[in-house]
């Protein structure tokens, strides 16, 4: 009834974990049962470690948050070494998120990252929270296409283009990525943003800017994946705010084939199942029998 | 399946004003009070609603296992804690936790020192070390804040008090007395949380005087349990630690210099 394949990547549920909000997976062991997630997305990491951004490195908004962590990571080697094998156990897709500061890096990350235990890649070209590469990828359709050809000539796992919301046109993004070569896109990453304490005067985030996420980017999120995913025909994976099982039928019905569950985890540490449960209540409320029922099938026909 | 870890939705039996904007909730979550340590913490949901969205981060203060039922203290500072206080007796909160690793509870001599709100979580660890004879020294900004007082005085044999505008005890701040109590006492180790200053003032103190030294340290957090990487901070090892899952409470020299 859940089951997807998205670009050969099976999946029990539609429902994944975003990159940066469920660790590695297994931190939020001891309250979820990982084997019933549809696939873990890991932790954005880069070919070496990176502590981060300094000073304070979240703020809440409302019905939201600004994040500015500056992708800590441990680097690709410890993820292979420490990490990866402490995975094993659990019988579920694990997506690397993968960022570099040049195109070759993501590349060498490509090669480095493609073996037993990686289900697929998922590149980071639109992470708002560093200096180099990140975003400057997301933005600039030939850069994002060169990461993207430079990625699929080193790997033959199934390649997820993680896209930036910060763009004036994402459908030209979406088309280009699908054009060099991605096998599906996911969106979306945050939206830059800032907030000011008015004692001070001062950034209330130590990097000044961060990205936006949780409920109160639902709606442009949608937008976006409804926009994409009426012109590419690689899947879609959608994110942005879902908390409820509600909010992810809304964006299957916009078309998106699988959804991400990302800042919900901090306020629900089940929520990455609880949605998966409530999207199979749905479909029986509905007289469905599969969730791909679902996808894309919003009447945006104006009659 | 079942995970030790959870999110129980715990019944308020009392909360109660017990200083200026500090208030003492006290709840009924027998599964955390069979569990939890001293140091450790749960992630509060102050409202069932998407604003404010966040978890709050609240030491667990009191613990009574055979009562089933856990109190936090806690400061009125902005949103969630105002909401906090709004919170009536048979009104239900729900609860993550408990969270994080706590004190070490080795000592046969311990010296707890607090500063502030930091003195929360000191409740505990005094209850726990009992009959152990604890001593405390514990610090605010005048005799107002010292409520504390009454709380400590029957877990602790010995009490020290600074304030800052000495209207009790000690004129200055806890570092400023602790070289003295720590000469005097014979104490095996050092407890101690509160604001960052006054945490590397202590532990630099317990080093000189060669007593192991703990201090719980705080920050930003957003899940609590270590996988936004919020909270992290370096470790003198040059490996990075996060404070709510690898702490908050660490060993002095792994985070403090
Ligand atoms: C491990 C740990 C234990 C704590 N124990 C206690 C305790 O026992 N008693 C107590 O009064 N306070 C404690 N604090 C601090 C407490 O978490 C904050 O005072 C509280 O989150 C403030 O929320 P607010 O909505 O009232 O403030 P706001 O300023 O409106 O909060 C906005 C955001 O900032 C965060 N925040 C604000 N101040 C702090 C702070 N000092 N530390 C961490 N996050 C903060 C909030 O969680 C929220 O996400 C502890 C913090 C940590 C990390
Ligand atoms: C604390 C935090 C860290 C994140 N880290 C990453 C990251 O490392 N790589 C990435 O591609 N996206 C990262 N994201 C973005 C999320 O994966 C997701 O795209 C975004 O938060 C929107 O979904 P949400 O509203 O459900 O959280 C992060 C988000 C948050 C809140
Ligand atoms: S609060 Fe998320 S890692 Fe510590």
């Amino acid at each position: 009834m859940l089951a997807v394949n998205i670009a050969g990547i099976k999946m029990k549920t539609p429902v994944m974990t975003a990159s940066g909000t469920f660790g590695f997976g297994p931190e939020y062991s001891e309250f979820v049962d990982l084997n019933r997630l549809g696939a873990i997305v890991v932790k954005g990491t880069t070919l070496l470690s990176r502590t981060g951004n300094f000073g304070r490195r979240i703020a809440e908004t409302p019905a939201g948050m600004l994040n500015s962590i500056g992708l800590e990571n441990p680097g690709a080697d410890e993820f292979l070494t420490m990490t990866l094998p402490k995975l094993a156990k659990y019988d579920v897709p694990i997506i690397v998120n993968i960022s570099g500061n040049t195109v070759e890096e993501y590349g060498k990350m490509a090669t480095k990252l493609s073996v037993s235990g990686v289900a697929g890649l998922e590149l980071n070209i639109s992470c708002p929270n560093v200096k180099q590469g990140g975003i400057a990828f997301g933005t600039d359709p030939a850069s994002a296409a060169a990461v993207v050809c430079e990625v699929k000539k080193n790997t033959s796992i199934p390649v997820i283009v993680k896209l930036s919301p910060n763009v004036t046109d994402i459908v030209a993004m979406a088309k280009t990525v699908e054009e060099a070569g991605a096998d599906a896109v996911s969106l979306i990453n945050t939206l830059l943003g800032m907030a000011i304490d008015t004692a001070s005067w001062r950034p209330v985030l130590g990097n000044i800017v961060g990205g936006l996420s949780g409920p109160a980017v639902k709606p442009v999120a949608l937008r976006m994946v409804w926009q994409v995913a009426k012109a590419v025909k690689v899947p879609v994976i959608g994110m942005g705010g879902i908390m409820t099982a509600q909010d992810a039928v809304e964006f299957l019905l916009a078309g998106a084939s699988a959804v991400a569950v990302g800042t919900a985890n901090f306020v629900n540490p089940y929520a990455s199942v609880d949605v998966a449960e409530g999207i199979k209540d749905y479909l029986r409320v509905r007289g469905l029998s599969d969730v791909r029922q679902l996808v894309g099938r919003v009447n945006d026909n104006i009659v | 399946m079942a995970l030790p870890k959870m999110v129980v939705r715990s019944k308020v039996l009392a909360n109660e004003l017990i200083g200026p904007l500090v208030w003492r909730l006290t709840l009924s979550a027998p599964q955390i009070a069979a569990v939890a340590k001293p140091g450790q913490f749960v992630h509060v949901r102050v409202m069932d609603s998407l604003a404010p969205l966040l978890r709050r981060p609240i030491s667990i203060a009191e613990v009574y296992a055979a009562e089933g039922t856990i109190s936090l203290i806690y400061r009125v500072v902005g949103q969630g804690s105002a909401i906090m206080a709004e919170a009536k007796p048979g009104s239900e909160l729900d609860l993550m936790g408990p969270l994080g690793n706590g004190f070490s509870l080795e000592a046969e001599r311990p010296l707890l020192v607090g500063g502030g709100i930091g003195l929360a979580p000191l409740v505990y660890l005094a209850q726990a070390l009992c009959p152990r004879p604890v001593t405390i020294l514990m610090g605010g900004r005048t005799k107002e804040e010292m409520y504390w007082q009454d709380i400590f005085k029957n877990l602790c044999q010995n009490i020290y008090i600074t304030t800052d505008d000495g209207s009790l005890g000690q004129q200055g701040f806890t570092v400023d007395a602790l070289d003295d109590i720590l000469a005097k006492g014979n104490f095996d180790f050092v407890y101690s949380c509160g604001p960052r200053p006054m945490l590397a003032g202590v532990a630099r103190l317990a080093k000189l005087h060669n007593v192991l030294c703990q201090v719980s340290l705080e920050d930003y957090m957003a899940c609590g349990v270590g996988a936004c990487l919020s909270c992290t901070c370096a470790g003198n090892d040059g490996k990075r630690r996060k404070i709510c899952s690898d702490g908050p409470v660490f060993m002095a020299g792994e985070v403090l210099d």
